[in-house]
């Protein structure tokens, strides 16, 4: 008799602590304050909705991101939810580190009706996807007014083309009496943003393309892609209105007044907008011969293979993830850490804001490559610029060896 | 025979816990990355480690990159190892002359050597900005000279980041030579000043010939320390690359960038293999060189 | 004779001072622009205009500095008392002991100075999950509780120490390590001194290892703490500095305190390495 009461007391306490045990799941992204913040604003409201789901929010340097996620893999320790910037999802992938987003929460048509266009491609690696944005980026020409008037430039009217943008540069630069640059005109750094603005934007303005549809081959070794690159690497070579490095950087020197015009992601307004001595404006990245083109690129969030040991888990960060990318975190996210929101209809309210106008323009037109090794890719493209600037090569021999070097890192991604 | 039994064990009982603490935390793990250098090892992908013979070492040996890297650490060496001895050496001597704030300066040139290597790479990556903030620059230019690219140039890069380092470690090397010449006996030199030798002779004859074992012992150390050199050249390139154009990259830097960037940990440690094979070769043939040479 | 000496002293001097002021002068600039407003900061004056303490509030309201602080005080400390007591006493038997293996055993101990760091530190976290060490001061300082350099140090010092005085010793009973305890060591507080500094310096700087083995900030030392102010946007070279400058002070008090015994101890090294 004992012994069944025994029994039922037990059955009935592991029926009881199974019913309310919490599922915790831990969320990793990169440190940035207000970033932090609104996740955990995310967090509060996420759990108040699921009181059976713990979750766990942990930050790292932004430099350091991507050694510290590397180093919890061996163990098997680590996030069940991670940011990561979209051109690390094929190497992520390809290890078998993040699964693909349930269907049963992320069908097909939820991705179409509820994201940009450019997100779907961006996120999907052999026919899955694998991971989905709160906000995404694009390009626009930061402009510093008061530099603008002190050039006799009218502050209301930033150059729209890219004979203008040469011009105004070339107004907008100061020279000490020995030709040393000490005012940019406009910012010249490949390993920020430059290296995009050269590949997805240049080289479709004067005609090229940079990658083949498929995205197996790199095309920027056309005549297009040279003249493209030989006019971005006159900027600093033959009209000295910039060079990389340049006051630390060309975000940096636009934040100190250094630099009057600047090329730069959406990412880069919550910093100007804090910096009240600063007085500028921004518009629309400058087209030539009338062909607009931009740059989309995002973090996303994605699912890693930690939470296969537990489908409570998996369902948790599944509901986890489908609320950090709902429209109402997105405008939140907005507000916060003024980022653009990934949901088009969302977007479309802020069309004509001054500020966040001149991006989502940019987006309807926007491409966004396909990174398969972000960093490899972008070194490539700095390091043809250094070979033109400090090396003195010519701009079609560098980006000629650029692309071989490129199309050499997609191959062996490829298995070609 | 009783007793040296005895102290035998007592070694072996001293030296248990000591023993087990290097085989785990050093030899494991040394042998571990051995291994892995045959190995095609992903860090993302922690279940795929095929065994690839010497694909790997191969692969290095043929990477132009690598190889650079190699070139530029031995570059690193053969200019800061003789720059940081000839320069600390002969400061020591002339502090040695001196009476009045020899301590006071001592002080003042050992204090990079105590601060944080990040926090010198920052505040020097700012002194060699180009105009208009760059500090080295504008005051080359305040005196007449022409601007010069420091770290965006290729042909400079390197030796800004030697001449970095070497501000870091003279100190500690003025340190230890200057108490070396304080124990040559002054007995010694004014012997050779009666002889009629002159400073200069006396120096030669006397005091270098004396100092010769520690020259070599910091010879050795110097050139450990400038083989492994990495944080300085991390956080002195724009981001941490060990730019322009992989001019001030090093080994260490190589193999950071393979297992934490690229994930690639059979690159990683076969490189980390080579570099051992490196730094224990050299040692080897310094500590054999001083032997000889000195009786150390 | 004596006219030239003094002129050749006084332009000794100026030597010197030129240098010394090439040595302290980064600091001085580190110091002083962390004192900048940074409407400021690239203005090229050496002394702040308008010195404010904003940067140091917005570090310390932005941070966890006392925590991050108190634990490389912590892990450095720790690990320091744990060098200081095994390395002598390997140094100790290396020193004055004869047994079979000890050749081998010295070599292999010099071998673990040659290997990078950047090759232990996954094997090592493996460790850290496997024994279950996750999230604890002991996982931060394990790596670092007996160091080859401080064994060869030591090792090095305790030779000189004269065996008749060891001898005398045994003859009136006194335990082996009670031999290593209150003979050995304090003859050998000079080399203890230099020791303690150097690992202690080291240990303060240590970034790799803590960074991959803590996840919550409140174990967090400082340097990887101060790796926040990095960021994807700006450089704010205001705040790097006063982080920089934030990091630097304790080390130039402690160097202050210390700076007999330092150079005391930097000295023998050299001498006996």
């Amino acid at each position: 008799m004992k012994k069944v009461l025994f029994l039922l007391v037990l059955v009935s306490v592991l029926l009881v602590t199974g019913l309310f045990a919490k599922t915790t799941i831990t969320y990793w992204q990169y440190f940035y304050q207000t970033k932090k913040d609104t996740i955990n604003e995310l967090i509060k409201e996420f759990e108040k909705e699921n009181p059976d789901i713990k979750v766990v929010h942990e930050t790292f340097p932004y430099a350091d991101f991507g050694t510290k996620v590397a180093s919890s893999i061996p163990i098997g320790k680590g996030p069940d939810i991670i940011a990561l910037y979209y051109g690390w999802l094929p190497s992520y992938v390809g290890a078998d580190y993040l699964i693909p987003l349930p269907e049963e929460y992320f069908p097909d048509e939820y991705i179409d009706e509820n994201f940009f266009s450019f997100v779907k491609p961006g996120v999907t690696y052999e026919g899955n996807a694998y991971a989905l944005p709160t906000a995404v980026r694009a390009l626009a020409l930061f402009y510093n007014k008061k530099l603008f008037e002190d050039a006799g430039l009218d502050p209301d009217n930033p150059p729209a083309t890219l004979d203008e943008l040469l011009d105004y540069a070339q107004k907008l630069s100061k020279y000490d009496n020995k030709g040393n640059l000490i005012q940019e005109g406009l910012g010249v750094q490949p390993n920020n943003q430059g290296h995009h603005w050269f590949r997805e934007i240049l080289v479709r303005q004067f005609g090229g393309t940079p990658y083949s549809d498929d995205g197996y081959e790199v095309t920027y070794d056309s005549p297009e892609g040279h003249a493209a690159f030989e006019w971005y690497t006159e900027l600093t070579t033959k009209y000295n209105v910039g060079f990389p490095n340049f006051v630390t950087d060309d975000r940096t020197a636009f934040n100190a007044q250094k630099s009057a015009m600047l090329v730069d992601g959406s990412f880069a307004i919550g910093n100007f907008l804090k910096n009240k001595a600063l007085d500028w404006g921004v518009t629309t990245i400058p087209s030539k011969d009338g062909i607009e083109a931009n740059f989309a690129s995002f973090w996303c969030h994605g699912i890693t293979k930690n939470v296969l040991s537990d489908p409570a888990k998996e369902e948790a960060a599944a509901k986890f993830l489908k609320f950090i990318t709902s429209p109402s975190a997105m405008k939140l996210w907005l507000e916060n850490v003024g980022e653009l929101p990934a949901n088009p209809e969302l977007a479309a309210e802020y069309n004509d804001d001054p500020i966040y106008g001149p991006f989502l323009q940019g987006l309807s037109y926007a491409n966004s490559t396909f990174f398969v090794d972000e960093t490899a890719q972008r070194n490539v493209i700095v390091d043809a610029f250094d070979r033109v600037y400090l090396e003195g090569e010519a701009p079609d021999v560098s980006i000629d060896e650029a692309a071989e070097i490129e199309q050499a890192v997609l191959d062996e991604f490829y298995g070609k | 025979m009783k007793l040296r039994k005895k102290r035998i064990v007592t070694a072996y009982a001293f030296l248990t816990i000591p023993m087990i603490f290097f085989i785990v935390v050093r030899f494991w793990p040394m042998i571990y990355s051995f291994w892995m250098s045959f190995t095609d090892w992903n860090l993302l992908s922690n279940a795929q480690k095929n065994f690839v013979g010497l694909a790997n070492y191969q692969h290095i040996f043929t990477n132009e990159t690598f190889i650079k890297s190699l070139c530029n650490t031995f570059a690193y060496v053969l200019v800061g190892v003789p720059i940081t001895i000839i320069l600390s050496l002969f400061i020591a001597i002339l502090l040695n002359r001196i009476i009045k704030a020899q301590g006071l300066f001592r002080l003042i040139y050992l204090m990079p050597y105590i601060t944080p290597i990040v926090a010198v790479s920052w505040v020097w990556r700012w002194i060699y900005q180009p105009l208009p903030t760059g500090i080295l620059n504008n005051l080359l230019v305040s005196m007449g000279f022409e601007a010069q690219g420091f770290l965006n140039s290729t042909t400079q890069a390197l030796i800004s980041v030697v001449i970095t380092t070497v501000w870091m470690n003279l100190g500690y090397c003025v340190v230890i030579f200057l108490a070396g010449l304080q124990t040559i006996p002054q007995n010694l030199i004014e012997a050779a000043k009666i002889d009629g030798a002159n400073r200069r002779q006396s120096a030669m004859k006397i005091t270098i010939p004396l100092l010769n074992p520690i020259v070599l012992f910091m010879i050795v150390m110097q050139s450990i320390s400038f083989l492994r050199i990495f944080t300085q050249v991390y956080n002195m390139s724009s981001q941490g690359t060990g730019g322009p154009l992989n001019s001030t990259k090093t080994i260490v830097l190589y193999i950071y960038q393979k297992a934490f960037v690229d994930y690639d940990m059979g690159i990683a440690s076969s490189a980390s293999v080579v570099l051992f094979a490196i730094i224990m070769i050299i040692t080897f043939l310094q500590f054999k060189f001083v032997k000889k040479d000195v009786g150390y | 004779m004596l006219k030239s000496d003094k002129r050749i002293n006084i332009i000794i001097y100026i030597f010197l001072g030129i240098l010394a002021f090439f040595m302290i002068f980064p600091f001085l600039w580190m110091v002083l622009s962390s004192f900048k407003p940074s409407w400021e900061i690239f203005q090229m004056n050496i002394f702040p205009q308008s010195p404010t303490f904003d940067n140091y509030s917005y570090v310390l309201e932005y941070s966890n500095m006392g925590r991050w602080f108190l634990n490389s005080l912590i892990v450095a400390g720790a690990s320091t008392l744990s060098v200081l007591f095994f390395d002598s006493l390997i140094g100790y038997v290396l020193a004055k002991f004869e047994f079979p293996g000890k050749k081998l055993i010295f070599a292999l101990i010099m071998s673990t100075l040659m290997i990078p760091t950047e090759m232990l530190v996954i094997p090592w976290y493996v460790m850290v999950d496997n024994f279950g060490w996750a999230d604890s001061y002991w996982s931060i300082m394990f790596p670092g509780m007996i160091t080859g350099f401080g064994i060869f140090l030591l090792k090095q010092f305790i030779t000189t120490v004269p065996n008749d005085l060891l001898d005398a010793a045994r003859i009136d009973g006194v335990t082996e390590f009670g031999i290593y305890w209150k003979i050995v060591l304090p003859l050998v507080k000079p080399a203890l001194a230099t020791l303690a500094i150097f690992n202690f310096i080291g240990n303060w700087n240590a970034f790799l290892w803590p960074l991959i083995v803590t996840s919550s900030s409140s174990l967090y030392t400082m340097p990887v703490g101060l790796a926040f102010f990095s960021s994807e946007n700006v450089t704010q070279w205001e705040i790097v500095m006063t982080g920089a400058t934030i990091s630097t002070i304790p080390l130039i008090i402690f160097f202050l305190i210390f700076q007999k015994q330092i150079i005391k101890g930097i000295a023998r090294s050299g001498i006996k390495g």
